[in-house]
């Protein structure tokens, strides 16, 4: 079925404006999604009438407050197949759910000569919170190779992957070339070893299916920001059996049974892991995002995506200069690209000239670059809101900004 | 040689009859950059490099008499062309004018909306970087 991309438009306020004199494309989804109005009115009725704070108040607000932050909870579980929602453990995004792991589960599982391994093609979100723990723990962190095309070389992973592999910790599609990653064959061979598995699903779950019972994998980080949601809150999923052997996060309220000045008890999970008053409005407002994805369904969501990828990469390649960074076989809707003779933010620049936002750098994965002995990329990446007319003009812009430098 | 208020007039005169479109104003500055002299091969080094810009920008000054003649370079054209207006504006001059020079030119043209946040700032560290070499020439001269 074929989406109507105009009726869909019409939900996103933002995308209605002219930059630079031009009606904006906005080709930045990877690094942040638009919001429907129905996300941007949830938040606002929130301050306007429900306003109070959640869980343990004896009043009519906080009781409402407490039932629209508990929805979301079920919504998210709804939304990647967890079997309870005391598995949805709010977060301020990816990088804190990433790193709530690497605190908890780390701190206590990771010991000396324990092996992490990472892939090349990881956000440094990814691979920080993990050399930081190595240091302090003495472990080692290992990291699996990928081909000139940007999919990971699997015999690398298996000769990797040992009994003193603890952690695999790894991007289900990478922000930077777009690459899907056979995550559900990762967590399979992992678990041989007796390794846990974490996904970063930051730019994964906007676009794919997730079913989490399906993949078996032991944690799934995501933004809700990446998700047409606002910005500011994350999901960190874990298996029961899991969280519930892994020591608090942050001490404080919300996330204690007993406190007395000789000992205290923690509370059950998720609350054990959401110390202090969470992000309640947004919350609330992200299960809207949810609720919209919903509506016009994953799976006719991916294959617009699709559609669109396959097209602007029919066009791109047919310019002169033009260099595709990641080609694999399976990717979700990012093109990553250089253009010969020309630096990545130049080609950035002229195309915001245009009213084309893209992203230039190296894109928080500055391993992967050096792998490709790049600085950086020029990156557009699609999202639901995205048409075949924006993309004409991605392609005719570049086309012209191409033959500056390849005549 | 005309003054450091003529020159920035020329410029602003130059960019205003490009008008509003954003495109022709970029390629315009990245052909400015197309006429930079070459820098010297041995000078492209870490010490020499800008800090404060996220493309890279090598910068050296060398005296010619009691002027400073300056010599820089940019891996991103758009950088190069940018740099080829402040060389415009301020090599060739003595120390003193360096350092006193107001670079009204900038703000005239709209080089902000242009350039965009990030850049103005890498611009900022540019000016920034001559302007600290016309002060130390202008103590050696001094002293």
């Amino acid at each position: 079925m074929s989406l109507n991309i105009e009726k869909i438009r019409s939900m996103f306020p933002v995308l209605h404006q002219e930059v630079h004199g031009r009606p904006l494309i906005y080709f930045d989804n990877a690094a942040t999604t638009q919001k429907p109005k129905s996300v941007i009115d949830a938040l606002s009725r929130y301050y306007e009438f429900d306003n109070a704070n959640i869980h343990r108040g004896a009043h009519a607000l906080a009781d409402r407050a407490t039932r629209y932050f508990e929805n979301t909870r079920e919504s998210i579980r709804d939304f990647i197949n967890a079997r309870e929602e005391a598995e949805i453990i709010f977060t301020k995004g990816t990088t804190e759910s990433i790193n709530l792991v690497a605190a908890t589960f780390g701190r206590k599982f990771i010991h000396k000569g324990d092996e992490i391994l990472i892939s090349t093609m990881e956000h440094h979100s990814n691979i920080v919170p993990w050399q930081m723990l190595c240091e302090e723990k003495e472990a080692i962190l290992k990291v699996i190779p990928i081909t000139e095309e940007g999919e990971i070389i699997w015999e690398s992973f298996l000769q990797l992957l040992t009994e003193k592999t603890k952690l695999v910790s790894i991007v289900h599609a990478s922000n930077a070339l777009g690459t899907i990653n056979p995550i559900k064959n990762i967590v399979a061979k992992a678990h041989e070893v007796g390794a846990k598995v974490l996904i970063d699903g930051a730019q994964s779950t906007s676009h794919l299916d997730i079913n989490v019972q399906e993949l078996d994998c032991d944690f799934l980080a995501f933004s809700a920001h990446k998700l047409y949601g606002p910005t500011g809150l994350g999901v960190l999923y874990g298996k029961r059996e899991v969280l519930e052997i892994m020591p608090p996060y942050q001490g404080g309220g919300e996330m204690i049974k007993e406190v007395s000045f000789e000992n205290t008890t923690f509370n059950e999970i998720p609350f054990k892991f959401e110390a202090g008053t969470p992000n309640i409005g947004d919350v609330i407002a992200f299960k809207k995002s949810l609720d919209f994805i919903k509506e016009i369904g994953k799976s006719d969501i991916k294959s617009h995506e699709d559609d669109l990828l396959q097209y602007a990469a029919n066009g791109l390649n047919e310019i002169k200069g033009f260099i595709p960074v990641g080609t694999a076989k399976e990717k979700v809707s990012v093109i990553s690209f250089n253009i010969q003779g020309m630096h990545p933010f130049d080609v950035g620049m002229m195309l915001d000239a245009k009213g084309i936002a893209v992203r230039t750098g190296h894109h928080c994965t500055q391993p992967l670059m050096q792998r490709f002995g790049l600085e950086g990329t020029v990156r557009a990446s699609f999202a639901v809101y995205n048409s075949k007319s924006e993309i004409d003009q991605l392609v005719e812009s570049v086309a012209r900004i191409a033959k500056i430098k390849n005549k | 040689m005309s003054s450091i208020t003529d020159i920035q007039n020329e410029i602003i005169e130059e960019f205003s009859i490009l008008g509003d479109d954003k495109e022709s104003t970029i390629f315009y500055i990245m052909e400015l950059g197309e006429q930079l002299p070459d820098f010297p091969e041995a000078e492209r080094k870490e010490e020499n490099i800008i800090k404060g810009c996220q493309s890279k920008v090598w910068l050296i000054a060398q005296e010619e008499g009691y002027n400073i003649r300056f010599l820089a370079d940019s891996n991103t054209d758009i950088t190069k062309g940018l740099i080829s207006l402040l060389i415009r504006v301020l090599s060739g001059r003595t120390p003193k004018e360096i350092w006193e020079a107001d670079l009204f030119f900038i703000d005239k043209i709209g080089m902000g909306n242009i350039i965009g946040s990030q850049r103005s700032n890498g611009l900022a560290a540019m000016i920034k970087q001559m302007k600290l070499y016309a002060l130390a020439y202008q103590t050696k001269q001094n002293t």
